[in-house]
């Protein structure tokens, strides 16, 4: 098995061929930069306004471009493709539509910290402000939702702004930043000269945390009785979940991660205590509740973590590790602010701790509490439920895969039940929540690890949000797994509308789904169909045994809720528990 | 918390979009703006932006904070934590009948302003000072009629060698 990526061809060679000083289009210039950044897979759709870039990409064998069925394929796409590898996504939109269907990926990659190049055409430059067919301000529309932006004006600046773009996204906070090039700027012609030098006065991200602040956290953590720490997506970003691992072992402090935390620690650890927040563990939001130390490692307390924000971790002294200054006293305050990179701060901070002495009768309560209160649920023999088709996929997987899922209740099932053992194995939509987002993240995610294993996690209803991209997993035989969890309802919707809006069930209802099997078979990809635990785990090796792509729909009870839950304007202690209550 | 007026400078690239960013920001996390001025730095190249703004220490942290991720803003520094002096600007176009001038141009004389133009109803006064002093010109103005007014908003800068 293998997508057809290209292999790696940056030999010497190759390097002085991109690198020599030559007059050359912008597009030229465009292709030969991303090179030179390292770019091994573009994903993008063309049309007027980038005409001249992709007929430069004509015949173009250096890196591999994937052609997608909808802009929010290929940056879904790219978005996953940097998740599953830690280099940047690219992705290449036209100008109006073409680059205003990338805004909800772009938002996605900046909620969730992920480093993208998002190359968008413009209109050519003196057309721009005229209201020309297909023009729109994407500079200003996306100001909000990218690290940066640039409008390039002169041909001549592109090898820098291409430079720069690449290290403002995978550098400091990670982010998408967008440069879009009008079609002029592509068709000129000028002296390449590859840029290798940064010059930005007004970006120089805090890597090395203040020294100060690291010996009161390791004295803090001597008179502890209660800590706990909460790792974040940080952890995965900045490579220092081996750090984490260190830290962990040594201080003997249990460990809470976070949605996109997870990954960052081994979840077979003892101390490990599962996922924090509104569909967290009873162990996880208990112990943060009742901790006297809380250490913040790369996570950025966002409101479906802290539940109501006074009234959460009450009796703690909070630390917190950002990269990001700004995050850091934003929701929470923070006694003991640590500003730099995760890994860098854990590399330091090691030496200097050891093992949190006092906490030993809380080491104890919490491992009372995992055993007390597990996250469970009432299986079936008449009917597949989802937390079961989870722990089936975890089990034939050995939680070794890379998962990308959807948002909604089968997100959650996932994050409770796969139990992750490696970073960037975890590819989901944290911050924006954004349907349709799973799919095409698995195919990025595959195109940068065309060796592994990779599931992605749907519902019937985020599945047709992006399910034309089945077309490319076909003709380019990209092997992913499709799982659709279908229990014929927006599911989270569904809870909510249980929970809090009596009953009152609307618009839920996604009957007139096309059916998912023949669906697959439309696009020449294998489909397959699970009703009972027999079928489930039969059809799920047969998708397994099969080399290319296969969509496995697994048709799960309706009326299946996720728990524990945390209602909103509750503290994370006030949980639903389900049927456990 | 005390919300209280603080006047930020933000140095900044003089690049396209700037101000889009800079008041972009300002908007979407709900910090307010009460005036905001640009113009050029004693550097080429770099711009400077005094920023009016209310809010308590907290809010005040988050905007310094917020500003320093834009790629764009080489520095900003908080005037108001330090001695001061803050400036701005207006002109205010005030109905006079050639019978009131006289006593118009008496207030304008004890505020230091000045007559920059007159017509044959009216007539323009430039007053510069803090936003005090502008404010009380402009009460004791207003019972002749203000037809027009038009204010700078303030600039600012630290007093001494900072």
């Amino acid at each position: 098995m293998s997508a057809q990526i290209p292999e790696m061809r940056s030999t010497e060679q190759l390097r002085e061929k991109w690198m020599k000083p030559e007059v050359i289009s912008g597009s030229e210039i465009l292709l030969r930069s991303l090179l030179l950044e390292g770019v091994e897979c573009v994903f993008g759709y063309p049309g007027g306004a980038v005409l001249y870039i992709y007929d430069a990409l004509y015949g173009f064998k250096d890196f591999h471009h994937l052609l997608t069925r909808h802009e929010q394929g290929a940056i879904h796409a790219a978005d996953g493709y940097a998740r599953a590898t830690g280099k940047v996504g690219v992705c290449i939109a036209t100008s109006g539509p073409g680059a205003t269907n990338t805004v909800t990926g772009i938002a996605t990659a900046f909620m969730d910290s992920v480093p993208l190049v998002v190359i968008t055409g413009n209109v050519v430059s003196s057309l721009i402000g005229t209201d020309a067919f297909q023009e729109a301000d994407i500079t200003g529309i996306t100001m909000p939702i990218t690290k940066h932006s640039y409008l390039v004006r002169r041909v001549e600046d592109l090898p820098r702004i291409i430079h720069e773009a690449f290290h403002i996204a995978n550098t400091g906070r990670k982010g998408p930043v967008l440069i879009d090039i009008p079609k002029d700027v592509s068709a000129n012609k000028t002296l390449f000269e590859p840029v290798q030098t940064i010059n930005l006065r007004g970006y120089n991200p805090t890597v090395v945390p203040n020294r100060l602040q690291l010996d009161k956290l390791a004295a803090a953590i001597q008179e502890a009785e209660r800590p706990v720490i909460i790792a974040g997506g940080g952890v995965v970003y900045s490579g220092g979940h081996e750090q984490l691992f260190e830290f962990v072992n040594k201080t003997q402090i249990p460990i809470t991660t976070t949605l996109l935390g997870l990954g960052a620690f081994p979840s077979g650890h003892e101390l490990w205590m599962g996922m924090p927040g509104m569909h967290g563990t009873y162990t996880a939001n208990q112990s943060i509740q009742q901790s006297d130390l809380l250490i913040n490692i790369g996570a950025r307390f966002d409101d479906r973590v802290t539940g109501k924000l006074d009234g959460f971790a009450p009796h703690a002294k909070v630390a917190h590790i950002d990269i990001d200054p700004a995050e850091i006293g934003k929701n929470v305050h923070a006694d003991i602010p640590i500003v730099g990179d995760v890994k860098t701060v854990l590399e330091m901070l090691n030496p200097l701790v050891s093992r949190a002495d006092k906490a030993d009768a809380w080491r104890a309560q919490v491992q009372r509490l995992k055993l007390e209160k597990p996250l469970k649920y009432k299986d079936s023999d008449t009917e597949l439920k989802p937390q079961w088709v989870i722990e089936m996929l975890n089990e034939t997987t050995s939680g070794e895969a890379i998962i990308t899922t959807d948002v909604g209740q089968h997100q959650m099932w996932t994050a409770q039940y796969y139990k992750f053992n490696q970073p960037r194995s975890w590819i989901t939509s944290g911050g924006l929540g954004t349907m349709g987002f799973g799919f095409p993240a698995a195919i990025g995610a595959q195109m940068g690890h065309p060796d592994r294993l990779v599931i992605s996690i749907n519902g019937d209803g985020g599945m047709q949000m992006c399910a034309q991209e089945l077309a490319i997993c076909a003709i380019n035989n990209i092997p992913v797994k499709v799982v659709v969890i279908n229990n014929q309802v927006l599911g989270m919707v569904r809870q909510w509308q249980e929970i809090i809006y009596d009953n009152r069930y609307s618009h839920i209802n996604l009957e007139g789904s096309p059916d998912f099997v023949k669906l697959a078979e439309a696009y020449g990809v294998k489909g397959l169909r699970a009703t009972n635990k027999e079928e489930a785990r039969r059809v799920w090796q047969e998708a397994l045994d099969t080399p290319g792509p296969v969509l496995v729909e697994f048709v799960v009870s309706k009326e299946e809720n996720v728990y524990p839950m945390v209602t909103q304007g509750s503290t994370i202690d006030q949980m639903l528990m389900g049927d456990d209550e | 918390m005390m919300m209280k007026s603080h006047a930020i400078s933000v140095l900044v690239n003089d690049q396209p979009g700037v101000l889009q960013r800079v008041a972009g920001l300002f908007g979407r996390r709900g910090f307010n703006i009460e005036s905001i001025t640009v113009g050029q730095s004693e550097e080429a190249g770099l711009s400077r932006m005094i920023i009016v703004t209310k809010g308590d220490d907290k809010t005040l942290e988050q905007i310094e904070k917020q500003l320093y991720k834009l790629i764009d803003v080489i520095k900003v520094v908080n005037l108001s934590s330090r001695p001061m002096v803050a400036r701005e600007l207006a002109l205010i176009k005030v109905k006079a009948e050639p019978a009131e001038r006289p006593e118009i141009m008496g207030v304008v004389e004890t505020f230091r302003a000045a007559v920059v133009d007159i017509g044959t109803h009216s007539m323009i006064v430039q007053v510069v000072g803090d936003t005090e002093k502008i404010d009380a010109m402009i009460e004791l103005l207003r019972p002749y009629g203000i037809r027009e007014l038009s204010r700078t908003g303030v600039t600012a800068m630290i007093r001494g060698n900072a």
